[in-house]
């Protein structure tokens, strides 16, 4: 399983990225951490002309709060460097709670955000992270930067809303407000495998009290799926075993899962069911200050 | 723009600089450029764990990792971990135990295993057998069923926290 | 030479034998510094990738091999017209399989592949990268065939046939039949049915197929570095194909990662890399990766069993009746047969019961998958969950607690030796002996009591149960009588060396599972020298005595006693020069831990390394007819009994969530009879990794098909093998009923673990399911398959 033959080039700065790409037209891949681009070579799924190692870039590095408090992470935080960070635990502590449900250390010790968020995996759980939290994705491209939401920034299998030549510079998440609150929950036949189902959900906590918080499966669709008839039918805390039976049957119109090895479309949705029961469980019935 | 990069890094403490085939994974890089047959390759797509090696002092997947992206990078093989003696006691627990059968598995699971020792002795705890499971879950062994690997890790895990509590560095 | 070891004897002098001593090639292991056959680099070694068919059944068209042989760094590319003049072909039947037919097999097809995953052309260049680029640069013109994709539907007259000049798809059936089956099921009290399900599934052996193919031109010598369990039977079947005197073909085995039963067969791929480097006279080397291993290892335990059992009013089992239909792939494997895994179904059903009436048939049919073959356990994993699932839906029917049931109708012991309804025959078990001490280690009754509450709680526990009989120290019976020449025999060469070191070297040979430590232990006990002064040689045909290598649990009882007896025959050796040398009779003399001393006082004579000197350097001395041969031969094969049947039972406890269909495995417990243990640590290291391995045929692993026979789980992104956050914590218990067939005592332990461990899952989980009157049958127990029985999600 050796990958064919290509080029490679690292690159120090952005800039530099474009330049390479447009050299080669465009038929250039980009390697951060390499967890997955290293396998679909080996496969011989990608057979690009040129790899652009990105991965020295002090651009997509770093880890800050913002002035209008957002958490600001660098595309090329690792999974480690993500979970360890105080500021990723005091802001966006469901990152914090996500990273060890990924794969494996080895993997953590190599593998970036940027990484996940651009191969948009649909049984990832960083991207559901991301769209549960609101993120909003800093992409950059030859023509400059914009920002994509996270709620529009999957579009499908394995596809982003980034054009061919942009790259994901940061990712900013909202500050976690006192309130503020959320889980993880998967379901995996072995520990760090792709999950057959999973959920993130956000809680937000208002002035004017809990909010309906924002529960996003993913391994279920092509993507992470936000359940909105479902959330809605949840609605804010306190979570009334009334309430959560609601928003399971309605599942069923917020989701829309494909058969794969672990099962059926019913099973997905099964799994989903229960998943929305176990997260709610976790959290607890009450609004409680969870998140600060 | 070349297929074709030239690499000057560390492993095992000894200074290379070699031209190596972009493509080259840091497995295919250390045993066919280096001759440095300790680390395996089991899968070459990440999942098996046999070909877990140090860069820059963290565990990583060898075969998920272009030898062309290391230049100015820290490499530890099994060999080199052998060499220095920091993995004797797991090293020997091993062969106590029979946690060793084929081998083939053993110098990813050593290394992974003494990054979780490592990290634990840092935060002053000894890891339960779960956590000890949780960590090398990611090692894939076929001959031992996991069960003396978790009582040589478990061992040395006492064995250190015991050693460092009587006061030694 | 009368010596016997006394297992309850520790005081015996040097030893060894029944002491948990660490391996001594461990370390260099630990350290990284092993020697598998991709450490080896030859002089002017090429490297091989093989052009694999993507279609399960096609006929192959025109290889176009130009483009591929442009590219920088191949230098040749073979196709199965390249290479059948060089190569006779084989057919995998075995005589006494009567009836058994299979196709002749080349290295590479002529004109149709059989299977997704066969290959087709082999291309030979300078990089493993550069053959594969040029592997892909290969077109072929396929004419598209049906493909065989159905066992269930494999003889039936619309299937096509895969190989016309057979007739059908059938390769061998049977029917195992003694007393009425007919007459006790129409009598029975109750009757039970069941039908089972094994999946597909195969080893992953963590380094992957490994060969190092070498053909000196100058002298016509063929080395083959192997990574093969039997290196004899390699060199017998090289010599045979290609041609050669036995004599120049050499097969060496160093350090092996992992076999399990999947390096014991002969793969037309590596046969091919041997053919190669024949023309081309240079050092050719193929390392299957991960995709390939997958698409060519054999795979195994591809089964559907109906079965019944009846039972008397007194919970007594009066019969079992099993039809057993099992889909191979297009070929059976040479040289073992893909017909024995079947044949051992049909020998082992019911196997630790008292019962007299028995029917057992099988049905073995091509398919268009990957071959299957002997893999860990053959046979015994499928019959022991046919016959441990029965006996629980029996025990459920009569009312009995499931171990008060089989307590009732397992052979007791002490009435052997006896012989089974389905022919088997046994020396001597210890079944009630052995669930006795496995109740007690597991707390049985606490377990039940936790249960009950926990029930009451919502949470569902289960225990399982899994008797189970196992074949080791297989004879002629197995393979040789069919015509076979695979050695059932093994021997032993033992040497005292100058300074009183000792040599041995075995016909067994060690992939990890401790051979060369037990024959080091069994030689420095037999000879009389402390254990740090043995070495021990395997894995070469050139410079060991003829054996067969390591399968079907033969390494301890066959291969050690062939070196306990060379061993004892070198030490008399050795006795007779002391003797001479110290005016004794030979009689007061021995030798223990290297020094020859009085037997009767135990004061030390003169160190061995003296008498070496006088031997080898000062045999001038000696008187002038004394025999003095410090290196003994002995082989040894057994001949009372066709297999040392072993016993053992194991046990599960879990939990099933039912909300999600996942098992959680709490803990498992095996207490195994192997007779007389060299070593505990090696043994009960066996049995837990046999454990596990049988836990990832009923949990986790399938190689699953679409109807077009294309392999669906193609990488270990797919296949699940069992990690170690879901494997539990395995206890290990003994008895030992040693065979009286030899001195050692010794039977064999290495597949108990994975024989017992699927039904035991499989019973554990049925018991927590219960409560809600679900059952499982078809292996793996997936999430899915769970919760569809409990109704929560429909059956796909």
């Amino acid at each position: 399983m050796k990958a064919g033959s290509f080029r490679y080039e690292r690159a120090y700065t952005l800039a530099e990225v474009f330049r390479l790409r447009r050299e080669v037209d465009g038929d250039a891949q980009f390697l951060a951490g390499g967890q997955s681009l290293l396998a679909s070579l080996a496969f011989r799924l990608s057979e690009p002309n040129l790899i652009i190692d990105i991965s020295r870039i002090p651009e997509l590095k770093g880890i800050s709060v913002l002035p209008d408090a957002y958490l600001r992470v660098g595309a090329l935080t690792t999974h480690r460097e993500l979970a360890a960070h105080p500021d990723v635990r005091r802001h966006a502590p469901l990152l914090a709670e996500a990273v060890p449900l990924i794969a494996h250390a080895a993997i953590r010790n190599r593998g970036t955000i940027g990484g996940s968020l651009a191969f948009a995996d649909a049984a990832a759980e960083l991207p559901a992270c991301c769209v549960a939290l609101g993120a909003r994705i800093i992409a950059a491209g030859p023509g400059g930067e914009r920002t994509i939401p996270a709620a529009s920034f999957f579009t499908g299998l394995f596809a982003t809303a980034m054009a061919e030549d942009e790259l994901i510079r940061a990712v900013e998440f909202p500050c976690a407000a006192p309130g503020d609150r959320g889980t993880i929950v998967e379901l995996t036949r072995r520990s760090g495998d792709y999950a057959m189902a999973g959920l993130a959900v956000w809680a937000q906590h208002a002035a004017s009290g809990a909010q309906t918080p924002r529960l996003v499966y993913f391994g279920v669709g092509t993507g992470p799926v936000a359940a909105a008839e479902a959330a809605r039918a949840l609605g804010p805390a306190p979570w009334t075993a009334q309430k959560v039976k609601a928003a399971q049957a309605l599942l069923d119109r917020d989701l829309d899962p494909p058969a794969d090895q672990h099962g059926g479309p019913e099973m997905k949705r099964h799994l989903a069911r229960v998943l929305l029961a176990r997260a709610v469980g976790k959290l607890g019935a009450e609004p409680g200050a969870r998140a600060a | 723009m070349s297929t074709e990069v030239g690499i000057s890094l560390t492993v095992n403490g000894e200074r290379v600089s070699r031209r190596v085939e972009a493509r080259r994974h840091l497995i295919d890089f250390l045993r066919l450029d280096l001759g440095l047959m300790g680390s395996h390759a089991g899968c070459e797509h990440g999942v098996c764990g046999a070909c877990t090696v140090r860069v820059n002092g963290l565990i990583v997947r060898g075969c998920l990792v272009l030898a062309a992206s290391l230049d100015g990078d820290t490499v530890e093989t099994i060999e080199g971990a052998s060499d220095s003696g920091e993995i004797r006691d797991l090293q020997d627990a091993f062969v106590a135990r029979n946690a060793c059968q084929c081998g083939y598995c053993t110098p990813g699971m050593l290394l992974t295993a003494a990054e979780l020792l490592r990290e634990n002795a840092e935060a002053g705890s000894v890891p339960s057998r779960d956590a000890i499971r949780e960590h090398l879950s990611g090692n894939y062994c076929r001959c031992t069923g996991y069960h003396a690997i978790v009582d040589a890790v478990e061992a040395v895990a006492k064995a250190r926290t015991a050693s460092s509590g009587a006061g030694k560095p | 030479m009368s010596l016997v070891i006394d297992p309850r004897s520790v005081d015996r002098p040097n030893s060894y034998i029944g002491r948990s001593i660490p391996r001594p090639n461990a370390r260099k292991l630990v350290e990284g510094r092993g020697q598998y056959v991709d450490d080896l680099l030859l002089p002017r070694m090429v490297h091989v990738a093989f052009v694999r068919s993507p279609h399960a059944h096609a006929r192959i068209g025109r290889i176009d091999a130009s483009a591929a042989l442009k590219l920088p760094g191949v230098l040749r590319i073979f196709t199965g017209h390249d290479l059948a003049p060089h190569c006779e072909p084989w057919v995998a039947v075995l005589a006494h399989l009567k009836g058994m037919k299979s196709a002749a097999q080349l290295p590479l097809p002529l004109a149709t592949a059989t299977w997704a995953g066969e290959a087709v052309a082999a291309v030979v260049a300078d990089s493993r990268a550069a053959a594969e680029d040029a592997a892909a640069k290969v077109s072929i013109d396929w004419q598209m065939l049906p493909p065989v994709a159905d066992m269930e539907t494999a003889l039936d007259k619309a299937t096509p046939v895969i190989h016309a000049e057979l007739g059908d798809n059938l390769v061998f059936e049977r029917v195992n039949e003694s007393g009425n089956v007919a007459e006790a099921f129409r009598s029975a009290h109750k009757v039970v049915e069941a039908t089972f399900h094994s999946g597909r599934h195969t080893g992953v052996t963590l380094e992957p197929r490994s060969i190092l193919a070498e053909f000196n031109k100058g002298d016509g010598t063929l080395t083959v570095h192997h990574a093969t369990q039997a290196p004899h039977m390699m060199q017998e079947v090289l010599a045979q194909h290609l041609r050669l005197p036995l004599s120049a073909v050499r097969v060496i085995c160093r350090d092996i990662g992992g076999s399990y039963g999947i390096k014991v067969h002969v793969y037309p791929d590596e046969v091919a890399v041997a053919v190669i480097a024949k023309i081309m006279g240079r050092p050719v080397k193929f390392v299957a990766d991960r995709l390939e291993s997958f698409a060519s290892d054999i795979h195994a335990r591809d089964h559907r069993i109906k079965g019944r059992m009846a039972v008397d009013a007194q919970g007594r089992i009066t019969a079992f009746d099993i039809d057993d239909l099992t889909g191979i792939g297009p070929y059976s494997v040479y040289p073992r047969t893909s017909a024995v895994e079947g044949n051992q179904v049909v020998n082992l059903v019911g196997g630790p019961y008292d019962f007299p009436n028995y029917r057992a048939k099988t049905t073995v049919v091509l398919q268009n998958k990957v071959p299957t073959c002997q893999y860990r356990a053959v046979g015994h994993p499928i019959a022991t969950a046919v016959t441990e699932g029965l006996v629980d839906l029996g025990a459920e029917a009569i009312g009995m607690d499931p171990v008060a049931f089989r307590l009732k109708n397992l052979m007791q012991d002490g009435t052997y030796p006896r012989t089974s309804p389905a022919g088997m025959r046994f020396e001597g078990l210890s079944h009630i002996k052995s669930m006795g001490l496995l109740v007690e280690m597991m707390d049985y009754r606490g377990l039940r009591a936790q249960q009950e509450l926990l029930r009451s709680e919502g949470v569902h526990r289960g225990i399982g149960f899994a008797s189970f009989i196992e074949l080791t120290n297989p004879s002629p019976f197995m393979y040789g009588i069919g015509g076979a020449r695979i050695s059932a025999q093994d021997g032993c060469t033992v040497r005292i060396d100058p300074d009183g070191s000792v040599v041995a070297a075995t016909g067994v040979t060690e992939q990890g599972q401790g051979t060369e430590a037990i024959i080091r232990q069994i030689v420095a006990e037999a000879v009389g020298v402390p254990i740090d002064v043995v070495r021990v040689i395997t894995g070469d045909t050139l410079t060991t005595p003829y054996g067969g290598g390591t399968w079907a649990c033969r390494g301890a009882g066959i291969g050690g006693e062939a070196a306990l007896q060379a061993g004892l025959a070198t030490k008399h050796a050795a006795l007779q020069v002391a003797g001479a040398m110290l005016q004794a009779a030979p009689d007061a003399l021995d030798l223990v831990l290297g020094n020859i001393v009085d037997k009767a006082t135990g004061a030390v004579r003169m160190p061995l390394g003296e008498l070496g000197r006088i031997v080898y350097f000062r045999g001038d001395t000696l008187p002038p007819d004394l025999p003095r041969e410090l290196m003994q031969t002995r082989h040894f094969i057994t001949k009372q009994y066709p297999f040392a049947f072993t016993n053992g039972v194991q046990a599960s406890h879990l939990e099933v969530d039912v909300d999600t269909g996942l098992v959680k495995l709490l803990k498992h417990w095996c207490v195994e009879d192997c007779g007389r243990i060299i070593n505990p640590l090696l043994v009960d290291e066996q049995v837990r990794g046999g454990v596990v391995q049988g836990i990832g045929g009923a949990l986790f692993e399938h190689c699953t098909y679409s109807p077009e026979g294309q392999l669906t789980v193609g990488s270990m992104v797919d296949y699940l093998v069992p990690m170690a956050a879901e494997m539990p914590d395995i206890e290990v218990g003994h008895v030992e009923t040693p065979t009286k067939e030899s001195l050692l005592g010794a039977k064999g332990a290495g597949e108990a673990g994975t024989a017992g461990a699927p039904a035991a899952i499989m019973n554990a989980i049925n018991n927590a399911l219960r409560p809600h009157g679900a059952k499982v049958f078809a292996q793996p127990f997936t999430p899915e398959r769970i919760l569809a029985a409990l109704g929560r999600v429909p059956k796909r």
